[in-house]
């Protein structure tokens, strides 16, 4: 066993109350996860689809009006599993940052305009590490931007005063400072062109191998997921619809979504018509009946609007939740 | 050959700092390009490359510091008003959420363009034609009446603007960054949609973006902007199929594909914009993999090689 992180049967939905009228909008919907060690674990689908709801959920950081209605998240500290959603407050802040960090999406505007970036460092670094006093701290922040490739110059510098392929990566190195086993990265190079999202994913890359631990990273991109992620899952109205290596996800696509998420990127050097799916996305306050891609799934047959496919193994390495594939009852193929 | 717009040598410098230490940035250098009729330009490049304020002062929001825009023959300044030149040229925006104000109703935009323009003279009910309109996007007005921004999703909004800009039959759309807020699975369906409006409209289009795997798909032709500079223009088959200039190159290289066998290979350095802004020959001179002597202390002239014209030191002979 080397999962670093496990997740299961969450079920974590927003309760939204307006008039005395209750809808419950079903993010994270039946979420099994086990992510091993030293990975680059990607996470894809469209906006709305529930990834960041399960990233925070991830982070055992569940505020109203989210509210997990079951399920359970289990972090491996020191060859222990424990449970996230049981830690007391003190607990958790004690592993953020040194156990687990979280890279929120928007991030890079996310330090405090009117601080030298420095200050930002030091006020972080001072509420997580004792016994140290800031000739050390910042020594260490020297170190740590140093081997990272940036330079130390940027700590006297105000947020604006950089580019935001700077900011973004002043952020990665904030969240890393402690050496986190796990690293859950939301959209972090969403707003930046190629050039800049590429030095961000190459500083991530080279995080993970320093670090060998493993990073979460969530992002709609999937020309990012092939470039670093080593397994992924592919999220759709807050259940997990295909989960493998991402060799195996971009060679070998089972699911009809999945398949249209891959084919329907244009490529350099061909200008065959690409067609995006049809339709849009489900509400996630009344999804709908069965499987949750029916409406939108050309291959569709009247068994997907009824029951609701599991995820199941059907290579070695390799799960999707469709009824045409693997085991699930009626199999057609 | 007829021409939609032609820009000649256009110039922006935006001053920065202190009325003491001025430091003047030329955030847009003696660009030239024109636009075909029924055809689809793409100015392509990084942050802060000068695209967008191209557009905008194609658009008229930003006066050029020197250089002109000519609009079938007749100069920008020539239109009597801002009205006249909107009938012509219309824009479509980034961000669909931040184009419409989210108290207001998405049909009001239209009733208002119609009104604005007096486009129900000739005897049509505005909504006859706003239905049309919203048809040739793939929407109907059934779909938006008494909606506001927030009920629709981010690719029908993006459509119903493109919509809105259809009102005046323009000749030109200036699209800037009309994908990078849509979900890449509804990306392909607006990308799609300026492909059809160039061949059943005729209406030409200058696509602004950064990701040169749509601009491959649905442009003829594109300009490769750095810093000011158009760097490489030409075929899109040419420019990004045969790359020529070093930094259309980078570019290229650096579009993560969506292939796991084809992963980035090398590492690349990364300068502030500012420093390259201020760079007096070659602005790319310092992340520049080929770079000579030559390239520090000269910029680089307009050559062309096949049909596409580069600016690049080496290949002047």
């Amino acid at each position: 066993m080397n999962e670093v992180l496990k997740a299961e049967n969450l079920q974590v939905f927003y309760v939204l109350e307006t008039l005395g009228e209750k809808r419950i909008a079903k993010a994270v919907h039946g979420v099994n996860l086990q992510i091993p060690g030293n990975e680059v674990y990607g996470i894809a689908g469209e906006s709305g689809c529930g990834k960041t709801t399960l990233l925070k959920v991830l982070f055992a950081n569940i505020e109203p009006p989210l509210r997990a209605f079951e399920g359970r998240v289990y972090y491996c500290v020191n060859d222990k599993y424990i449970d996230a959603f049981s830690l007391s407050a003190r607990e958790k802040r004690e592993l953020r940052w040194t156990y687990i960090s979280y890279i929120p999406q928007g991030s890079m505007s996310a330090f405090n305009p009117v601080k030298k970036l420095k200050v930002t460092f030091l006020d972080f670094l001072e509420s997580h590490v004792r016994g140290k006093d800031r000739e050390e701290l910042l020594s260490l922040t020297n170190h740590h931007l140093k081997t990272l490739g940036l330079s130390p110059r940027i700590l006297d510098a105000y947020p604006h005063q950089l580019s935001g392929g700077m900011r973004q990566r002043v952020a990665i190195a904030l969240s890393t400072l402690l050496k986190p086993r796990i690293i859950l990265a939301d959209e972090p190079t969403t707003a930046l062109d190629v050039v800049a999202q590429r030095a961000v994913l190459q500083l991530m890359q080279d995080v993970q191998k320093e670090l060998q631990n493993t990073i979460v990273l969530v992002t709609h991109d999937m020309g990012i997921h092939a470039n670093i992620a080593t397994r992924m899952a592919i999220m759709y109205a807050g259940k997990i619809m295909e989960e493998g290596s991402t060799e195996d996800i971009f060679n070998h696509p089972l699911h009809p979504y999945t398949q249209y998420l891959i084919h329907s990127l244009p490529k350099i050097g061909d200008k065959t018509p690409r067609e995006s799916a049809p339709g849009s996305p489900p509400s996630l306050v009344e999804p709908p009946p069965g499987c949750l891609f029916h409406p939108r799934c050309p291959q569709a047959f009247p068994l997907c609007s009824q029951e609701v496919p599991e995820l199941v193994r059907v290579n070695i390495d390799h799960k999707v939740a469709c009824f045409l594939r693997g085991n699930n009852r009626a199999s057609c193929s | 050959m007829p021409v939609v717009l032609e820009v000649k040598d256009l110039t922006k410098i935006f001053s920065l700092g202190s009325l003491f230490s001025r430091l003047r940035i030329k955030a847009v250098d003696q660009i030239s390009f024109t636009v075909k009729p029924a055809e689809i330009f793409t100015l392509a490049g990084e942050s802060g490359c000068g695209k967008t304020t191209t557009a905008r002062m194609i658009l008229g929001f930003e006066p050029p510091t020197s250089g002109e825009i000519r609009y079938q023959n007749r100069k920008i300044e020539e239109f009597q008003d801002k009205k006249a030149w909107f009938k012509e040229v219309q824009a479509v925006f980034q961000n669909p959420f931040e184009t419409f104000n989210p108290l207001r109703k998405v049909e009001c935009y239209f009733f208002e363009t119609i009104h604005n323009y007096q486009l129900d003279k000739e005897g049509r009910k505005a909504s006859v034609l706003i239905e049309e309109k919203l048809q040739q996007v793939g929407l109907s007005l059934s779909e938006i009446a008494g909606k506001y921004p927030g009920e629709l999703s981010g690719g029908q909004l993006q459509r119903a603007s493109i919509a809105r800009s259809l009102l005046t039959n323009p000749f030109l759309l200036v699209a800037d960054e009309p994908v990078s807020m849509v979900d890449a699975s509804l990306r392909m369906s607006i990308v799609n949609l300026f492909r059809k409006l160039r061949d059943s409209l005729e209406v030409s289009v200058i696509y602004i973006t950064h990701d040169l795997a749509t601009a491959y798909y649905v442009s003829d032709r594109i300009g490769i902007m750095f810093r000011g500079n158009i760097v490489e223009t030409g075929s899109v088959e040419e420019v990004l199929g045969k790359p020529k200039h070093p930094y259309t190159q980078l570019l290229l290289e650096s579009i993560p594909k969506p292939d796991p066998q084809e992963r980035y290979k090398t590492s690349i350095t990364f300068l502030e914009e500012k420093e390259e802004y201020l760079r007096s020959g070659c602005k790319f001179a310092g992340r520049c993999p080929e770079v000579q002597e030559i390239c520090k202390q000269k910029a680089p002239e307009d050559i062309s090689v096949n049909g596409v014209v580069v600016k690049c030191h080496k290949y002047i002979k």
